[in-house]
């Protein structure tokens, strides 16, 4: 089924192609008057102090931890969706309870992530 | 680029081979391969050139639309000198962004600072690849199925390219050495992964009840959309409701509109993450925002919407014009709902940062949770009713956001007391005397 593909490599050729003319286009149609007013730091006017690159806040750093996470448990959803219908003809209740105790698992999980304040910000 | 082309067309002339038996069995496991492989390669070609370019046509439209109806909706007439009623607006305006200065500033990271507006463009760009934008169109006896590409995977495709746009937001920001730009960037990135945990969870329930051809996929588009059929009252947004909406909203956060732009909050942060941006570079970071908004809308047509479905409508005429009314009805469904969103802009104000990220964690994620739990339930134990399964679904979605409501309400820390400051008050008065 890889020629399935063929048309999506064409579309990102296209695509690869008009991100770089347009890049291209206005690297050399644009005038190059260069001051050191417009190269220096955009803050609004005030003399910028510093560098940008300093240590942010621990909250986006968990927000990314625990969006792994979650992420990995609807990543094994997925297959367990596709087969349902055809499994619960056959065996019932069976995939129902299955799936059942994966989500109280990620329930469990989330409700610790909770309490411990991990979903809160502030 | 073109070697690698080359490459997979003759490792495909095997699996033709394969393809030519199956004509004869048109419903047979290979039935979408179909297609000899010059006129797959024609036909992808003129689809691929139509599509991208009215996405791009739709870009320069949705530009216009945006600001003759918040023109409208705010009592102002926006632009509407360039052209008939300003329609010429979008073009004068790529003009003037070309012809502008290519600034790049000193403190920038000059490969990724350049590198960074296309890799969100490009992802953008690439996410229409699986959408189905209408029926098939029979010409000289081969039927071309009007989607760029029919692959079984289409929805972890969709769901895998999109993630990739964050790179992009998030190296701009990086790249551009900036305050205001590094904020936003993570403001931008942290929000776009909180919400596609719920972009993910909510098409599960639809996957789920969506029934296959032979040799079909349920994780293919074109299967889902066909799965619908052609009444109102059997699309996924009914069956699926508490879904629905759920995915509706983690779109709006995706694509960084409003209510959801805390990246760009003007007041706060001037442009967010494009900040430091100026000419087509930062024209470009516009335009992958606007066909995120128009595949996102195509996207929410096909899961939710029917498709190219309409009471019928979409099976009126021959072979040729079939295809073109469901592309039209295709068409008018993403449309409307390219409208919503811009309605939404001017309905709803910006949230707060905390509030963003409690609707994304501790409501949309439980709604979301609940409507799989609810569908597998009362498809096991109702036979499959999808009146029930609806109005589970719904009935299910009230509990989890009047439990999760009624926690939060209950674990609300107390109001700070005004002795404190009183207090304050007392420091900042002598400071200033």
């Amino acid at each position: 089924m890889l020629i399935d593909y063929l048309p999506i490599l064409m579309l990102a050729l296209f695509a690869v192609l008009f991100a770089a003319i347009n890049l291209a286009l206005t690297h050399i149609l644009g005038p190059k008057r260069p001051t050191r007013a417009k190269l220096s730091v955009y803050e609004s006017g005030v003399r910028p102090v510093g560098d940008a690159r300093q240590r942010f806040t621990i909250r986006f750093d968990l927000i990314a931890m625990l969006f792994i996470i979650f992420d990995i448990e609807v990543v094994f959803l997925y297959p367990w969706a596709v087969v349902f219908k055809k499994f619960s003809a056959e065996s019932g209740l069976f995939i129902l309870v299955e799936m059942l105790v994966f989500i109280g698992i990620l329930l469990l999980g989330y409700i610790y992530a909770w309490k411990k304040g991990g979903l809160s910000w502030d | 680029m073109m070697a690698a082309c080359d490459n997979v067309a003759s490792g495909s002339g095997k699996t033709m081979f394969f393809a030519e038996g199956a004509l004869s069995n048109p419903l047979g496991p290979y039935r979408r391969m179909g297609l000899p492989l010059n006129v797959l390669l024609l036909s992808s070609i003129v689809k691929i050139l139509i599509i991208a370019h009215l996405l791009l046509i739709g870009v320069m439209a949705m530009i216009w639309a945006e600001r003759r109806i918040s023109g409208w909706m705010q009592d102002r007439l926006g632009p509407n000198r360039v052209g008939f009623q300003g329609l010429l607006q979008p073009i004068a305006d790529g003009i003037k962004f070309l012809l502008k200065e290519d600034l790049i500033p000193n403190h920038v990271d000059k490969p990724l600072y350049v590198l960074a507006p296309a890799m969100l463009l490009i992802p953008a760009m690439l996410t229409i690849a699986v959408v189905p934008f209408g029926g098939s169109i029979e010409i000289a006896g081969h039927t071309i199925p009007l989607q760029i590409a029919d692959i079984n995977i289409g929805i972890l495709y969709i769901l895998a390219i999109t993630s990739l746009g964050v790179y992009g937001v998030v190296l701009g920001a990086w790249a551009s050495n900036n305050k205001y730009s590094l904020l936003g960037g993570l403001r931008s990135s942290a929000q776009m992964i909180s919400y596609e945990l719920t972009l993910g969870l909510a098409i599960i329930g639809v996957l789920m009840l969506t029934v296959v051809e032979q040799g079909g996929s349920a994780l293919s588009l074109r299967e889902i959309a066909k799965s619908q059929g052609k009444n109102l009252w059997n699309w996924n947004f009914l069956i699926h409701f508490p879904a629905f909406l759920a995915f509706t909203t983690a779109m709006f956060a995706e694509t960084n509109r409003l209510p959801f732009d805390l990246a760009e909050a003007e007041q706060e942060l001037v442009a967010g993450y494009h900040t430091e941006y100026s000419s087509m570079k930062f024209a470009m970071f516009f335009m992958a925002e606007y066909m995120n908004m128009i595949v996102g809308s195509a996207v929410t047509v096909t899961l939710f919407l029917g498709g190219w479905h309409f009471f019928g409508l979409e099976n009126v005429g021959g072979p040729i014009l079939s295809g073109l009314i469901s592309f039209g009805i295709f068409f008018a469904k993403t449309a409307i709902f390219l409208f919503v969103f811009i309605w939404v802009r001017w309905t709803l104000p910006r949230f707060r940062y905390d509030q963003l990220m409690n609707l994304g964690w501790k409501f949309l994620l439980p709604v979301a949770l609940s409507s799989i739990v609810v569908t597998g339930f009362l498809w096991v134990t109702t036979d499959g009713n999808k009146l029930l399964i609806g109005i589970g679904n719904v009935v299910a979605a009230f509990i989890v956001i009047s439990v999760v409501g009624g926690l939060l309400v209950m674990n609300k820390p107390p109001e700070v007391s005004t002795p404190e400051i009183a207090g304050l008050d007392t420091l900042e008065s002598e400071g200033s005397s």
